[in-house]
């Protein structure tokens, strides 16, 4: 599959700041969803200890993954399923792709699944001429309305319900009378859905952890529609990245407590579906398990990069985040958005193709202070940051600015001169004591905000001059 | 104590009576300030920005620089917490263990302002008088990456005469950091317009906080809608006294 070079985070930044309604919408998403997080971790005093467990299995994890994912694959198999490898998106859909066509259906249901975002399963699915309903009520809103997710976990916190009355009064629900109350929303959708729960015969999903030990995959959810697919359905198949497998059943105890209560506030998701291989006359009577690669093992290569697939998409660093919580997730052009995106992102495409990414973030570490798994998102951004900048041309004004600043800095003589040329040369642009418009890169900060010019005695010579003073 | 300044060259280029003012804060408790010329830049901006590389020789010397004193304090969180949570990773990339060894042991005695009198000397009131109506942004780095609590409030609830007021949503961060004011500017001025919003509505004539960097970036934005509020570092208030006032 060709790498897309993704658009540049601050131009796209720029184009969704200005959408007065998306502002709106996310304010008012992230403020509900951060105090009903901050709430219910606040109710466990061994929160701190729940989250070292969780980065501590997640690390054994990553360094015995060679291991855990030869142990999953036995065990799957023991239990009745089928496992197929695929090292990129192509394959993975192809995969895909023929095991539908085996089956001789031309409708799938889909169980929200962002690693089937990732590789585009639903284009490459129509290409073939399969038609692959959405199941998540946001995702259903998005796929209805052509667009992307903008969240993991509530990919339409974009839109709002006036936009979803308007959606499916042309879609699923047309012809009908419809009002913005939520209820009636989801009413609509559940009569468009329950038929296709009850006549199609092949789901796809993507499991949220797998279990090494027991074979045994696992989707969390609220809505219940997820396990409408994951048990009705005659065919289930399910698209997995190789980093969500833990290694024993007792080790969901941590992540059960970990994700919801990060995800969405609450102190356990409404729909935990687990399931192993196929239990003849209960459930899909095939199941096929794709472990996907696509970029995983060249993250698990970098010893500081690695810690990004530890996530277990709970979203908690995109709704505490300042940058996700303006620009939304458009802005990343990614189906990993917010934080976690600008560290996962460049990673798995290349940090050429998204170069802009681990620069759309001031730093500010909410992300890191979140995260469930301690993944410290601050540390990789600036790992990635260096990783950019060595790949830039020495042309670059900012990669000569900065070797300059940096001969500067390495010498005392030097940055004092430097000091006194900064204030001759910043003449020109003081009015009436301050300076309002700098040229070049400098002008994205007079663009709001005005700059104190450089006073005419730096700390160093009021120091010297008090030194002499008290000599004298 | 013998205190070694790290003024850090935001400071002493652009706000030098910051400088001075914890200068004169640190003597008037009865420390002694001593102050290095050879000093510069910690390496920050290169750091945040990814110049890894770059920061390298800055590591070394200020590991050279301070590496002798007794207690390092600067008026800046954000130096402060490049020197103590990123300058073992830089002195690790370089692969050269004796740096790592000198980094490992000179973090410990490295301060921020705020932390060195509440939470090294236990002291709260430090004697200052201020008479008017203060509102207090806590920086992300203060926060998040050296977790100096509510220090800096309670040397500020301890001033005489001061009107200390709430800011709302104020462990939101400003928007400042570093180049991403400059790199992401649109976004940058989002997050500052939220924080200029919440600092007037708390009626304060003065916002305080513990950088100057991000005072610089608040400032620089109320100073454009000529909002009528001050910006002052910390140590500007402390510093000022009853009898001072009244001279």
């Amino acid at each position: 599959m060709k790498t897309r070079t993704l658009p540049m985070f601050p131009k796209a930044a720029r184009k969704e700041l200005s959408n007065s309604q998306l502002r709106h919408n996310l304010e008012h998403a992230t403020t509900t969803i951060r105090a009903k997080r901050n709430a219910v971790v606040s109710e466990l005093p061994d929160w701190e200890e729940l989250r070292a467990a969780g980065a501590a299995l997640k690390a054994r994890v990553m360094r015995h993954l060679d291991d855990y994912v030869l142990q999953l694959e036995e065990a799957v198999q023991r239990a009745g399923g089928h496992v197929h490898w695929a090292h990129d998106a192509d394959e993975a859909n192809r995969i895909v792709t023929r095991l539908v066509e085996q089956t001789g259906v031309s409708q799938v249901l889909k169980v929200k699944s962002l690693t089937t975002e990732e590789i585009q399963l639903n284009k490459a699915l129509a290409a073939a001429g399969i038609h692959a309903i959405e199941t998540d009520l946001a995702e259903l809103i998005i796929q209805l309305s052509h667009d992307t997710p903008s969240h993991i976990v509530v990919p339409a916190i974009h839109k709002n319900r006036q936009e979803i009355r308007e959606l499916f009064m042309n879609t699923i629900a047309r012809g009908q009378e419809l009002s913005d109350d939520p209820r009636q929303l989801a009413e609509a959708s559940r009569h468009y859905l329950r038929e296709l729960f009850l006549t199609v015969r092949v789901a796809i999903s993507g499991a949220n952890f797998a279990i090494a030990e027991t074979g045994t995959i696992g989707v969390v959810e609220s809505e219940g529609n997820g396990r409408m697919c994951l048990t009705l359905p005659e065919t289930l198949i399910t698209v997995m990245g190789i980093e969500k497998i833990i290694p024993t059943f007792e080790d969901l105890g941590v992540f059960l407590q970990l994700l919801p209560r990060s995800a969405t506030g609450e102190r356990m998701n409404p729909y935990t579906s687990m399931w192993t291989g196929v239990t003849p006359g209960d459930g899909p009577q095939a199941f096929h398990l794709v472990l996907l690669d696509n970029g995983r093992t060249r993250v698990l290569a970098d010893a500081i990069g690695r810690q990004a697939l530890h996530c277990i998409r709970c979203s908690a660093c995109l709704n505490f985040c300042p940058v996700y919580a303006r620009t939304g997730g458009h802005a990343y052009g990614s189906v990993y958005p917010g934080p976690i995106g600008a560290i996962l992102t460049p990673q798995l495409v290349g940090e050429k193709h998204a170069a802009t990414l681990p620069y759309a973030s001031s730093l500010c570490g909410a992300c890191y202070e979140v995260c469930p798994v301690r993944i410290n998102i601050p540390e990789v951004l600036l790992h990635l940051r260096s990783k950019v900048t060595r790949q830039e041309s020495l042309l670059n004004p900012e990669v000569a600015a900065m070797r300059v600043m940096g001969q500067i800095f390495a010498d005392p003589w030097r940055y004092e001169q430097a000091q006194r040329l900064a204030r001759q040369g910043q003449i020109p642009f003081i009015h009436q004591g301050t300076i309002t418009s700098l040229p070049g890169m400098l002008a994205g900060w007079t663009a709001a905000r005005d700059l104190h010019p450089v006073p005419n005695q730096s700390f160093r010579e009021w120091w010297r001059e008090r030194q002499k003073g008290a000599k004298r | 104590m013998r205190v070694a300044l790290f003024i850090t060259c935001f400071n002493d280029t652009l706000f030098p009576h910051v400088g001075i003012a914890t200068t004169r804060l640190l003597e008037r408790l009865g420390h002694t300030v001593e102050f290095s010329e050879a000093q510069t830049c910690c390496g920050q901006m290169h750091f945040n920005t990814g110049y890894q590389r770059e920061t390298l020789p800055l590591v070394r010397r200020f590991v050279q620089v301070f590496g002798d004193a007794e207690i390092v304090v600067a008026p800046s969180a954000s130096c402060v917490g490049m020197v103590r949570e990123y300058y073992p990773v830089v002195a690790r990339k370089s692969g050269d263990g004796r740096l790592c060894e000198a980094v490992e042991e000179l973090r410990p005695r490295v301060y921020e302002l705020s932390e060195f009198l509440v939470k090294r000397l236990g002291v709260r009131d430090v004697g200052a008088y201020f008479p008017h109506r203060v509102t207090y942004h806590p920086t992300c780095h203060s926060l998040r990456i050296l977790h100096v609590g509510d220090a800096p409030l309670q040397l500020l609830r301890a001033v005489k005469g001061i009107n200390l007021v709430e800011l709302p949503d104020s462990h939101e961060c400003c928007g400042f950091g570093g180049t991403f004011a400059i790199k992401n500017a649109d976004t940058s001025m989002a997050m500052l317009g939220d924080k200029m919003r919440h600092v007037l509505d708390t009626e304060a004539e003065v916002l305080c906080a513990g950088d100057t960097s991000c005072l610089m970036h608040i400032g620089g934005g109320l100073h454009r809608l000529r909002a009528g509020v001050k910006t002052m570092h910390l140590a500007e208030i402390l510093v000022q006294t009853e009898s001072e006032a009244r001279s």
